[in-house]
């Protein structure tokens, strides 16, 4: 059988898979992103406290995919919660690490100004500091988002659904056109999630910043 | 307006701001100056509470700012930072109108003042408000940055080095702009720079601070006239003794050779081949000028083991040294002998000018300190 005799035969399989796929994707960095907005701006307020969390974040980041699913079947079983909870923390640590260098980068001269002609702390990030971060921000969004489509695929190893549920199906009878199935359509949604975030970047900089570095 | 009693600010054991007093008249433009580290911006930022002082009070309208809200009281004072200082995601218009938005005022009140301020700098509203700051030339940033300090009409403006990065022609006409405006519209600056021109351009009252302590408050031209100490006097270098004021003893050299009228020809021609002169210059025995004998003059007329006293000449021209620099300088020009006395009141020499020294003088007066 070919592949495309395969994709046809199976389109509803594969179409809901990646339906799946995406939704794991979506919310996982919609969670991260809820997380580690806040407290990327928390930690901005508190310089001092930046370091051990930053660091604690990155310790996750570097646990493996595969062991990090392991410790959450044993808390939680199988199924989409232990796989969304996984990818909500790997996606926390780029969003997080990007919101406080966006806001900690910014010109000092900025933030004096800002002082100086009397914006309260809060005026003075909305109107100010999360504006001029707003590109590093969604820079961050964009690794992690990524990140997670190709790490998702690991999460049909817990019954999580998924592209990955295809590429496991055929690792484990043989079958590489269940392989393809699964990996193709991943490896296309993470360029073109890539090229779609990297575009809204762009656009959603203030015309005022393209031009110099903040 | 500003009243500062005896504010100290230390960081660690360095002494900022040593028990500074001194108070600041409404609309006055008062420069602070002196050599980094000296306290001036420290000063500058306590008035609107960026930083805050460990001792002493301060007053902005007989108000002690330490009981007031920072926010409001920044609101209140206009405040204007190096080109920086401007939000690169506001539009011109945005950046100008943030204070007014910040204190509520209406839309329609704010944009009939945000079309006003760019009036006053000849910047029509149609063409720059919609800009953003990186489409602006440097000149124009800062404007914008004088503008949106004055947007809210604040009784008080603090400018902190606000032209430092400007190059010298934007310089020159930023400070006519922002001299005309203060004027206009009757606010009181507190400037900070350490350029002295820029300070004498601009002030009404120049401190000069070194070390956390003012060293001296006063009008650029009472500066000028009495610096109060080396260190202002080295800051205001090419200023000094401008034009009419230079006088002749400031262009003279004081350690000249003198010689009593008793003394012998012969040893006088010896002194004079000595310290390779042709001419000295003569007193009597009470100290006061008598007169000049040349080498040539013993020469046709002195016989061996007379006095000089009966050859002595009065060719050489004589000033005064509280005489103007300028008529002494056409005197040397014209001098047949190419010196000119100086003498004091009471008729005792006090120095020679000649042209290496009027050189010499009008080189440090031209190009500041000891150019020369």
């Amino acid at each position: 059988m070919s592949f495309t005799e395969f994709i046809q035969l199976n389109q509803r399989e594969i179409m809901s898979s990646l339906f799946q796929h995406l939704s794991l994707v979506f919310w996982a960095v919609a969670i991260g992103m809820v997380i580690a907005v806040p407290v990327g701006i928390i930690l901005s307020r508190h310089r001092k406290m930046a370091a051990p969390v930053l660091a604690f974040a990155g310790t996750i980041q570097t646990i493996p995919g595969l062991v990090m699913l392991g410790i959450a079947l044993i808390f939680w079983g199988i199924g989409t919660k232990p796989a969304l909870i996984v990818l909500s923390l790997y996606a926390i640590l780029p969003i997080l690490r990007n919101t406080y260098t966006g806001i900690t980068d910014i010109n000092p001269g900025y933030v004096e100004a800002a002082r100086g002609i009397g914006m309260t702390s809060m005026q003075r990030l909305l109107k100010v500091e999360l504006p001029i971060a707003t590109p590093t921000i969604i820079g961050g969004i964009r690794i992690s988002t990524v990140y997670i489509i190709s790490w998702a695929t690991l999460a049909g190893l817990i019954g999580a659904g998924g592209l990955g549920d295809l590429i496991w199906t055929g690792l484990s009878t043989y079958n590489t056109n269940y392989i393809l199935a699964g990996a193709v359509p991943s490896a296309i949604m993470a360029i073109l999630f890539n090229l779609l975030i990297g575009g809204l970047q762009r656009g959603i900089t203030p015309r005022g910043l393209r031009r110099v570095n903040p | 307006m500003i009243r500062f009693e005896s504010v100290t600010k230390k960081y660690g054991k360095k002494t900022i701001l040593n028990k500074l007093s001194f108070e600041i008249n409404q609309g006055d433009f008062v420069v602070l100056i002196g050599p980094s580290g000296c306290g001036k911006t420290t000063t500058l930022k306590s008035i609107n509470r960026l930083i805050e002082p460990d001792g002493g009070k301060i007053y902005v309208d007989g108000r002690d700012i330490m009981k007031e809200n920072p926010v409001e009281l920044r609101r209140k004072i206009g405040y204007v930072i190096q080109q920086i200082g401007l939000f690169p995601n506001m539009t011109v218009e945005q950046n100008i109108a943030v204070v007014p938005k910040l204190l509520k005022v209406p839309k329609e009140e704010w944009q009939q003042r945000v079309k006003d301020l760019l009036n006053l700098v000849a910047m029509p509203y149609e063409e720059n408000a919609h800009m953003y700051p990186s489409e602006l030339s440097g000149g124009q940033q800062q404007r914008i940055g004088v503008l949106r300090a004055l947007a809210a009409s604040p009784p008080i403006v603090l400018m902190d080095e606000p032209f430092g990065a400007l190059d010298p022609l934007t310089r020159d006409s930023l400070q006519e702009e922002v001299k005309k405006l203060q004027k206009k519209l009757k606010k009181t600056i507190v400037f900070v720079t350490h350029d002295m021109d820029e300070a004498l351009r601009m002030a009404d009252v120049v401190i000069f601070m070194d070390q956390g302590e003012i060293v001296q408050m006063a009008s650029p031209e009472e500066m000028l006239q009495n610096p109060a100490s080396p260190l202002v006097k080295s800051f205001l270098g090419k200023h000094l003794n401008n034009g009419a004021v230079l006088l002749a003893s400031d262009v003279m050299k004081s350690r000249v050779l003198k010689v009593h009228r008793e003394m012998q020809t012969l040893q006088s021609v010896e002194l004079m081949r000595n310290r390779d002169v042709n001419s000295l210059i003569v007193i009597n025995d009470d100290e006061t000028y008598a007169g000049t004998i040349s080498i040539e003059r013993i020469k046709s007329a002195g016989k061996a083991g007379t006095q000089i006293g009966g050859l002595l000449t009065m060719e050489a021209p004589v000033v005064q040294v509280s005489d103007p620099a300028q008529s002494a300088f056409e005197l040397l020009m014209e001098s047949p002998t190419g010196y000119v006395i100086v003498l004091h009141e009471d008729q005792t020499v006090a120095g020679l000018i000649t042209k290496t020294s009027m050189a010499k003088a009008m080189g440090e007066t031209l190009w500041g300190g000891d150019a020369v």
